[in-house]
């Protein structure tokens, strides 16, 4: 058969291609009104490029972009961490465990992320004083409301506790996209439920939870300017609308507020990319395995083509088809 | 053909198995010796796979008791008493007992090396080199040293199926439980995985089978059992059960299958 191939190879068709008009027409289209765009850009002094050069970076824009950047990882590690135990709980056989993971959600996804953030604010209020001790009998020990939960610390509470019930419910989807016959497979041979969990179950449920979870951090990226409710005052929001205010000029600052969300949106999804690529290994990503794959599914065919997977990786099942 | 100590290793004694009103084990009785290959055969929804299920307690016991090695699966009996185990005993019992599933089961996201590790390293506490040592071993047994650094979705069925098999064996069972292991295999490839069994039951591994495939029942069983409607119909040796059933619904089933 090879022999044969080599000998005489086939002539290949060169069929004349279909004519796809409606490409030309719609690319003629948005050309143009992305030229008219940019042309305004250029042209309309209304955008004073030259007070967005002046502020981009700013100490107080640059120390806002540094806050939200902080309010937005250390809020997300909180409710990632939460989210995990609440998963668990959901899946666990305890009643207690499930019920007190359900409230939980429903209480914090049922009330507006603004409220929250005002009543994280006001707690030295409603609880002066933060006291250990037995109920309805003597105090351990006692500390000031205030003196713990500064706006920081009520920001990323509300922000972390709000998201926590979110993401939990990402991280319980995940937890039950796993075939259950990898439970089955894991205690047939002896493992115990905690190590089946983190092991076989939660690396598999990543290349669910991954992507919405990414969306999330971009959500909260931005949510995190409603912390003005606390009140907290140095985010990058915060910050460009004091400068607005202060200079009478509210575009140019806004741009800057914009543009500076983007850089950290850009970042924060190739480093999605690479947290995808980790947890796909051996489904999406076989790079470490040596060899040529025996059965090419459609989606292994796929990633074997390199470096070829772009940022458009939220959806793996689709752009495999 | 194979000799066989008289000790039984698995004793199923009055299994009775319910989901819900259902009722899909009706009392089986089977002992297993040491070193025995009992094969088990039916029409699928007789009952068989539930009950390989229930040996190492992938399903509840509704009734009866199974034992293995002489130590009561599930329960623990004071004073004529059942008391549940806690699942860490449980998790104790199925590490004396490797399974085989249809689907293979594999951890997709673990290469075949790691999938074999897993278990003694995490379960067994095995130290890492001792336990890669061990597991190329036994890839090496099941005919595939050279495909360790592969993750399932690049290996064929019947190669993930022989490194489940050696992912079972890396725990040093007693007692093998395959759950109709070819079943989901491409024809061609079913004869590399029967062969691996076949090995493994030379060796002297005591084996429960579930299976549809009679020629292997025939070579390598020790024992045949058909099951039909959550019973046992028949049982005894297989070249006697396949060449003279003695009962109309075995009859009529392996008419069907041969």
């Amino acid at each position: 058969m090879d022999g044969q191939q080599k000998d005489d190879a086939p002539v290949l068709n060169k069929a004349v291609p279909v004519r796809h008009p409606g490409r030309w027409i719609s690319a003629f289209i948005i050309l143009a009104l992305v030229a008219l765009f940019l042309q305004s850009l250029f042209t309309n002094p209304n955008f004073r490029w030259d007070v967005v050069g002046t502020y981009i970076l700013d100490v107080k824009v640059v120390q806002g972009v540094g806050w939200t950047l902080l309010l937005t990882v250390t809020s997300m590690v909180l409710a990632i961490v939460l989210a995990i135990l609440l998963a668990f709980m959901r899946q666990s056989d305890n009643p207690v465990f499930r019920w007190s993971s359900w409230v939980w959600v429903w209480f914090f996804r049922g009330t507006p992320v603004y409220t929250q953030l005002v009543l994280w604010g006001l707690i030295s209020v409603l609880y002066p004083k933060i006291s250990a001790g037995v109920p309805f009998g003597p105090e351990l020990f006692s500390l000031d409301t205030a003196a713990v939960i500064n706006a920081t610390v009520a920001a990323i509470l509300g922000l972390g506790l709000n998201e926590s019930a979110y993401l939990a419910e990402i991280f319980r989807a995940g937890l039950k996209s796993v075939d259950r016959g990898q439970m089955e497979a894991a205690e047939a041979l002896g493992m115990g439920k905690t190590k089946i969990m983190w092991r076989i179950i939660l690396p598999q449920a990543m290349r669910v939870i991954v992507p919405p979870t990414g969306n999330e951090t971009i959500g909260m990226l931005k949510t995190t300017s409603l912390v003005l409710a606390v009140p907290f005052t140095l985010d990058l929001t915060f910050a460009t609308n004091a400068l607005a205010n202060r200079t009478y000029l509210p575009v140019p600052l806004l741009i800057v507020a914009a543009i500076w969300y983007l850089v950290i949106t850009s970042i924060l999804m190739v480093g999605q990319h690479y947290i995808e690529a980790y947890y796909g290994k051996g489904v999406d990503n076989l790079a470490p395995a040596a060899g040529k794959p025996i059965a090419g599914s459609a989606r292994v065919a796929l990633s074997q083509d390199g470096g070829g997977r772009s940022m458009k990786t939220d959806f793996p099942e689709e752009s495999a088809r | 053909m194979t000799v066989t100590a008289e000790k039984p290793l698995v004793k199923i004694e009055g299994l009775h198995k319910y989901y819900g009103h259902h009722h899909v084990l009706r009392g089986i009785d089977m002992t297993v010796k040491q070193g025995e290959v009992s094969v088990v055969i039916g029409p699928s929804g007789s009952g068989k796979s539930t009950m390989l299920r229930c040996v190492n307690l992938l399903e509840t016991i509704s009734a009866g008791r199974i034992s293995v090695g002489g130590q009561l699966i599930g329960y623990r009996e004071i004073n004529g008493r059942l008391h549940d185990l806690k699942t860490k005993e449980i998790a104790a019992q199925r590490r004396e007992i490797g399974m085989v599933f249809q689907r293979f089961n594999l951890f997709p996201h673990k290469t075949a090396l790691q999938n074999v590790m897993e278990a003694p390293v995490q379960v067994k506490g095995q130290s890492k080199a001792e336990a890669k040592k061990r597991a190329l071993e036994l890839l090496d047994r099941v005919g595939l040293g050279d495909r360790s650094g592969h993750y399932p979705s690049q290996l064929s069925g019947g190669q993930q199926q022989r490194v489940a098999i050696a992912r079972a064996l890396a725990m040093e069972p007693e007692l093998m439980l395959f759950d109709e292991p070819t079943s989901a295999l491409d024809p061609e490839l079913v004869g590399d995985v029967l062969n691996v069994m076949k090995d493994l039951a030379k060796s002297g591994m005591t084996m429960i089978v579930v299976t549809h495939e009679i020629g292997f029942a025939r070579e390598v069983g020790d024992t045949l059992t058909f099951m039909d409607g959550g019973v046992v119909v028949e049982s005894g040796d297989p070249r006697e059960i396949i060449a003279n059933p003695q009962h109309a619904r075995t009859k009529e089933f392996l008419g069907r299958v041969l």
